[in-house]
């Protein structure tokens, strides 16, 4: 079957993230677009890093081409840019309802540049208390931080803004 | 004057940002599975791994620039210690922890700096990966900027050895500021800022921080340099014989 050209966005779309299995590469904000060249059908897809050392960026490669491949276009080109930088502020609403439910916390908005750094409460993705407090600044990967809640004592992750 | 060798100072520009990063990134990394705590063990490679995108990316294209088909490999895992182009503060072993979280947080208060120049370069490509990283260096400023709070402001052992940390560290600082000719000609580009006119700023950021932290703020003095031209210390070389063993021994290998 080769998919028609709406098809196409929907398709790389649906690749999950690696690392965030919950949520897709669209929902996360990675995939920022999918061309297609009119002469000679060749797909190009657009992504972006959240870190600049993220090691599943190789994976979402490969995830992308094979997802493409699946569906009849084999021959897809992947390219990354950097500008503009990703920002946790990209993350879909669907993608933010996914986290909470696998009990990943969502970011909230990214830090605008100003003189103080402000600090919002994170909201427990188990039980949905504001009681909570970090563990650690940095987590299982790059993108979280480690949080535990003080009312139902759980710890969890938390998807940093960025 | 026009410039004779536009492409080839630009290249040796982002040659030396990216070696800072590669550098750090590898001494942070030696405390994998070491550090003082798990949480903390996460944290620095964690920063060390920001630390190598930044690195990826600027040795790319210093390598693209230079056009003579070296990768960000090759320029990583093929060169000598005297083709190297970072400063000497990111080369320094990492002592004991306090040691590790002072030059960490003076590297890291620079980089934020200089990124947050950079966004606004005449050079698209640098001001984009800058973009990038400048998000990633506040968060590594912070990070160090509390613990250097936190052992300084402390016991009597932690304050001390922070102290013996941070007055050890303090003259490889200048180096970071220091022009020369291709730093000016970058400058006058409109590509990169000149060193000094940082400075100011990274003391607005460190001073406070080593205030909090109950730390004396060092004398300036002693300002040993010449990273920028391949002399180093002879830390360097241990450093790239662990980095680079591997490639070397089995050139063109792949997991």
């Amino acid at each position: 079957m080769v998919i028609t050209r709406t098809d196409l966005r929907e398709t790389v779309g649906a690749v999950p993230d690696p690392e965030l299995r919950v949520v897709s590469i669209d929902e996360l904000g990675i995939l920022r677009d999918v061309t297609e060249d009119p002469v000679t059908g060749l797909v190009t897809v657009i992504i972006t890093p959240t870190y600049t050392g993220c090691p599943a960026m190789d994976v979402i490669r490969a995830d992308i081409r094979a997802a493409l491949a699946a569906a009849g276009r084999p021959d897809a080109d992947v390219v990354t840019v950097l500008h503009p930088a990703w920002s946790t502020d990209w993350i879909s609403e669907s993608g933010r309802e996914k986290l909470a439910a696998a009990g990943i916390a969502p970011p909230g908005p990214a830090r605008r540049s100003g003189p103080v750094a402000l600090t919002l409460t994170t909201r427990c993705p188990r039980c949905g208390s504001t009681d909570t407090e970090q563990l650690s600044r940095f987590g299982s990967t790059a993108c979280k931080a480690l949080w535990r809640c003080r009312a139902c004592r759980e710890p969890f992750d938390h998807l940093k803004a960025l | 004057m026009s410039d004779p060798h536009p492409t080839g100072d630009l290249a040796e520009y982002a040659l030396r940002l990216g070696d800072d990063a590669l550098v750090a990134a590898q001494r942070l990394g030696e405390w994998a599975a070491k550090a003082p705590e798990m949480e903390e063990d996460i944290a620095l490679t964690n920063v060390a791994l920001d630390q190598l995108g930044a690195a990826r990316l600027l040795l790319s294209y210093a390598g693209e620039l230079e056009g003579a088909g070296r990768d960000e490999d090759a320029l990583a895992f093929l060169r000598d210690d005297r083709e190297f182009r970072n400063c000497l503060l990111a080369e320094l072993p990492n002592r004991d922890f306090g040691g590790t979280i002072a030059k960490l947080l003076f590297l890291a208060a620079h980089q934020r700096l200089l990124y947050d120049w950079l966004v606004a370069s005449t050079d698209e490509r640098l001001a984009a990966i800058a973009a990038k990283a400048r998000k990633e260096s506040a968060y590594h400023v912070d990070h160090a900027a509390q613990w250097t709070v936190r052992l300084g402001d402390g016991t009597d052992e932690s304050h001390r050895r922070m102290q013996a940390a941070v007055a050890e560290v303090w003259p490889y600082t200048h180096e970071l500021f220091a022009a020369d000719d291709l730093t000016r000609r970058m400058d006058e580009r409109g590509v990169a800022p000149a060193p000094a006119t940082l400075r100011d700023a990274w003391l607005a950021t460190v001073e406070p921080v080593l205030a909090e932290a109950t730390l004396d703020r060092p004398a300036d003095g002693w300002a040993p340099g010449g990273g920028r031209d391949g002399l180093h210390t002879e830390h360097l070389s241990y450093l790239l014989a662990e980095m680079q063993v591997l490639h070397r021994a089995h050139p063109g290998a792949k997991w």
